[in-house]
């Protein structure tokens, strides 16, 4: 009997989509170096676990910090009781100094300005909270994060409208499609609140241009509305073009001077689960220079504050600059070799990518795999990756795409030789797949061979999963 | 920046977060005058703040004898990667694990839990909010029996629309909530078209310190199972029961009713007061119902316990002879402050609601009110703030209907401290006592600072004081109150 509240009841969770559904199977089969070989290897979770070590590191040198201790006095109890939803000082000090390091020292942040949150899933869901009410809209360009139909929508009854980016122009921002998403809102005579864009770009791996963010600062000041900047990728930029902030932009139009209203209107998104890679101990934050924004969501942040002892932890951490600047350039150069890595070893398998420079993934191009050009042949290309092949990734429509054929692979969450053996699976099955010999003798068994397996597979696939749509967002 | 409130959601612009309340008086005078044994020693002992200080010592010491809990030690470094990188909502297993043997041996290990129905959330701030918005709907309401903890305002319904509906409990029957008076709340609601969802109780209660007997809990459970609306125990404090009757906690009583839907109750959990780590943030919901477990899983995504905090308690809290040591210790520990504190009132006359739990005493001064109304009690709150020095918690704040009742913090401080304050509320109260005076417009107070003569000083308030300027100002907070009001 339904005793619970609607959203207890609906699926805004998203998680029925097709990419929790590959976590699943990842889950019931996990690839393991040693103890399962044959499992499924994890290419769909955007973690980056490429540089533990330097932190690991610090904290052996770094004793006191890291044992609740401030010359070598415990500050067991002061931690223990520490609540203030302001925030450890010391920690936000650290964390904007941090960000501003990231962009080159190209802005500064004020602390003040600077909201905790419990990770950037709380952060983003807060301002939606704050910006927006029931029933109201957000122009987010597709493809966007998975998690955004949760994050965004879910609790907070906002409506998330794409703005349509296609690989003609490689899926970057048009006028066009922004005032399309615009007209289209008006057409569900859903009030548009605001845009919110994710910058670098996940799942497409790269950072926005200079054009894009102009036009996208000059639409929402020209209509008057919002502007979220979800930036927890920034410190992944590996190669250029640099990572360009829509605060550097903000600073460029002189907007904190001439009094414009936009400046106000512009808010960023940070944490530190993707750049330091530390998604477990929860650390996201919210830069606004509306006050009120601040205020409110400050307020709300009481429903996710930062763990004292993680605070204190990170504050030691992050203003040591020496640690910082070598975590910094380390972390590039290591995801970029990785993603070197993955881009040849795709090559190798006749496959490209979009051209990326930051994140955590590449956006990879299998269009040419496709039985046809639908999601109906994506899903089945899908299937066939994470149970043949044995690969979890993310496909395009999960991140609602328009286009079917594209999927998000990640490369920073698995040892070197993982990423090898990744790329000898799909290599191997794309050969297998697609480079079937013509009919002779030993060909007409192989495809025999090839069309019982096929059916094996159908067979496979019908017992695996119920009818309903994997695409979300229908 | 006016017209930029428009383009604001109306959650972010109402009143909802409740931190306009004349609550929070208190804590701007204790923030610019703060007390401090040698420093400030005249300054505003902090008497609102419902914290567990009594037992770090415990916890610092294990944490000293088990440095591999820590990912920050050389012999709990090993596990700096794993425990970072794990996102995973359902928790570290362990953590469940620990979390369910906590709360078991916290109820005299008379009922058990199942780790997987363990759901972790930001603080109970962030567990009571998930609970309702999964079980009710913008609009909807719940059974709240005063008085109440006042953040319940922004915690179960600022941005779930979930309204409250005060089930009025008052001195007669020692603020007792009653079967009937639930009834007659539900029925008054239901008459003005109003759709009540369920009953949320604080058991131990805050401001109360009392325990519900099994009888009373037990009707509870049949009341809500005969409506078919939902039970959420608030239990964070069911670790802070220090003397008789024993705490009867929801999850035994389920057994007693015969038919009872368990799919209906659910337990909100914290480790905040029990183990006075409101820093770490462990908030938990403790469903019987397999959807909300589900549904609330995926939703403590917004308010996931720090894995570096999980990680540290699991290994603590799976340690079997601390966790009766400290139960053990600190429940003595909170019964000698209560008792030193209790008996102090007493000795001047004060009485206080007799409790067996909780970090603070439910103080009752009506016989020190110029009349028997809130804005007396107000009048009486200023006071004791300005005056005294000692900031408490009006009874009005926890939307008690009877004006003269007050909490007061105990567990938060140093002996030395209790000695102040009691010193300072004997020095108030007088020996002379406090008979009203002839003068409507007089209340009897003795300054402790001002030098005393036989008679009384007598500090006056013009009749002419209007209730507004006792009442709320609208000046924004330094710091964050309400956090610190619970």
């Amino acid at each position: 009997m339904c005793m619970l509240s609607r959203k207890a009841t609906c699926n805004s969770h998203g998680q029925d989509s097709s990419y929790f559904l590959g976590w699943q199977e990842y889950e019931k089969n996990p690839f393991h170096e040693v103890r399962n070989t044959k499992g499924i290897i994890q290419m769909g979770l955007a973690e980056n676990q490429l540089c533990f070590d330097i932190l690991k590191s610090w904290i052996a040198n770094n004793p006191d910090a890291a044992g609740f201790k401030r010359n070598g006095e415990s500050i067991f109890a002061e931690l223990a009781l520490f609540q203030d939803y302001h925030g450890i000082p010391e920690f936000k000090k650290a964390l904007t100094e941090f960000m501003s390091e990231i962009r080159g020292n190209k802005v500064s942040f004020d602390p003040n300005h600077l909201v905790l949150a419990a990770g950037a899933t709380s952060a983003n869901e807060t301002l939606m909270f704050c910006l927006a009410n029931h029933g109201e809209a957000f122009l987010l360009p597709t493809p966007y994060y998975p998690g955004f139909d949760r994050d965004l929508k879910w609790r907070t009854g906002v409506e998330i409208i794409p703005i349509h980016c296609t690989s003609s122009n490689g899926f970057q921002i048009t006028e066009t499609a922004l005032q399309e998403a615009y007209l289209e809102a008006q057409k569900r005579n859903l009030r548009v609140k605001g845009v919110l864009v994710t910058n670098p770009s996940n799942p497409l791996g790269t950072t926005m241009t200079r054009n894009e963010l102009n036009m996208l600062v000059s639409f929402v000041d020209e209509k008057g509305i919002h502007l979220v900047s979800d930036e927890i990728y920034s410190g992944t930029a590996f190669s250029t073009p640099s990572f360009v902030s829509v605060m550097e932009i903000l600073k460029e139009r002189k907007c904190d001077e001439n009094g414009s209203q936009v400046w106000k209107r512009v808010h960023v998104v940070y944490s530190l689960s993707k750049d330091l890679g530390l998604p477990g101990f929860r650390v996201g934050a919210i830069y606004s220079n509306d006050d009120m924004v601040v205020a409110a969501a400050t307020k709300m942040s009481s429903f996710g504050l930062v763990s004292s002892q993680t605070q204190y932890l990170l504050a030691a951490m992050l203003s040591d600059k020496k640690l910082t600047k070598n975590y910094i350039s380390e972390n590039h150069k290591r995801l970029r070799q990785r993603q070197k890595k993955l881009v040849s070893g795709l090559q190798k398998a006749g496959i490209s990518c979009l051209k990326g420079n930051a994140g955590l993934f590449c956006w990879v191009d299998m269009r040419h795999l496709l039985r046809s050009n639908t999601f109906e042949a994506e899903m089945e290309l899908w299937k066939k990756i994470v149970y043949e092949v044995r690969l979890n990734i993310s496909p395009g429509s999960s991140c609602h795409c328009t286009e079917p054929g594209w999927f998000r692979v990640c490369f920073a969450n698995m040892s070197e030789e993982t990423l090898d053996l990744a790329m000898q699976r799909l290599k191997a099955f794309v050969t297998e797949y697609y480079n079937v010999p013509e009919v002779n003798g030993h060909g007409q068994n192989s495809r025999l061979n090839h069309s019982r397996r096929r059916s094996l597979t159908k067979w496979v696939f019908r017992l695996s999963f119920d009818d309903r749509s994997p695409i979300p967002g229908r | 920046m006016g017209s930029n409130s428009a383009l604001l959601s109306k959650i972010a612009t109402n009143d909802g977060h409740g931190e306009n309340m004349a609550y929070f008086d208190g804590w701007k005078a204790y923030d610019r005058n703060p007390f401090h044994p040698t420093q400030n020693p005249d300054g505003v002992i902090q008497m609102g703040l419902a914290e567990n200080q009594l037992s770090f010592d415990l916890i610092e010491q294990w944490i000293r004898k088990n440095p591999k809990a820590s990912i920050c030690t050389a012999e709990g470094v090993e596990e700096f990667k794993n425990v970072a990188n794990f996102q995973d909502y359902h928790g570290f297993p362990d953590f469940r694990k620990a979390i369910a043997n906590f709360m078991s041996k916290a109820r005299g290990g008379r009922v058990t839990f199942d780790p997987d129905r363990v759901v972790m959330a930001g603080g109970a701030t962030g567990a009571n909010e998930l609970v309702m918005f999964c079980l009710a709907d913008p609009g909807d309401a719940f059974l709240v029996p005063s008085p109440y903890y006042p953040a319940f305002y922004r915690d179960l319904g600022w941005r779930t629309g979930v309204k409250i509906v005060p089930v009025d409990c008052d001195s007669s029957n020692n603020f007792q909530v009653t079967r009937a008076a639930l009834e007659a709340a539900y029925e008054k609601a239901r008459n003005n078209n109003i759709n009540i969802k369920g009953l949320i109780i604080t058991n131990p209660s805050n401001p109360l310190g009392t325990t519900l007997d099994r009888g009373t809990l037990t009707s509870l459970v049949k009341f809500i199972n005969d409506k078919n609306i939902h039970l959420v125990s608030d239990e964070i404090y069911s670790g802070t029961v220090f003397s008789s009757p024993t705490f009867t906690s929801v999850s035994e009583v389920m057994q007693d009713v015969k038919n009872c839907n368990r799919d209906l109750i659910h337990i909100v959990y914290s480790l905040s007061k029990d183990m006075g780590v409101p820093g770490l943030r462990v908030g938990i919901v403790y469903s019987y119902n397999d959807a909300v477990v589900n549904c609330g899983r995926k939703m403590s995504s917004f308010g996931l316990v720090s894995s570096q905090s999980q990680h540290l308690l699991s290994a603590m809290l799976l340690d079997d002879e601390f966790v009766s040591n400290f139960l053990k210790t600190s429940s003595k520990r909170l019964a000698r402050r209560h008792g030193v504190f209790t008996t102090g009132l007493k000795e001047v006359g004060i009485d206080c609601l007799k409790s067996n739990a909780g970090l603070y005493c439910w103080m009752d001064l009506r016989k020190l009110l110029k009349d028997q109304t809130f804005e007396a009690e107000m009048v009486l709150w200023r006071v004791i703030i300005n005056e005294v020095k000692l900031n408490v918690s009006p009874g009005s704040s926890f939307r008690c209907v009877e004006p003269g009742w007050f909490r007061v913090c105990f567990a938060n401080m140093d002996e030395h401290t209790v000695e102040v304050a009691l010193k300072r509320i004997r020095e108030f109260v007088g020996v002379q006592g406090n008979k009203k005076s002839n003068n409507a417009d007089q209340v009897f107070v003795k300054s402790p600072n001002k030098k005393r003569s036989q008679n009384d000083l007598r500090l006056s308030f013009p009749a002419t004081k209007r209730y507004e300027d006792v009442m709320s100002p609208h000046s924004p907070m330094p710091r964050s109150p309400l956090l610190r009001a619970n």
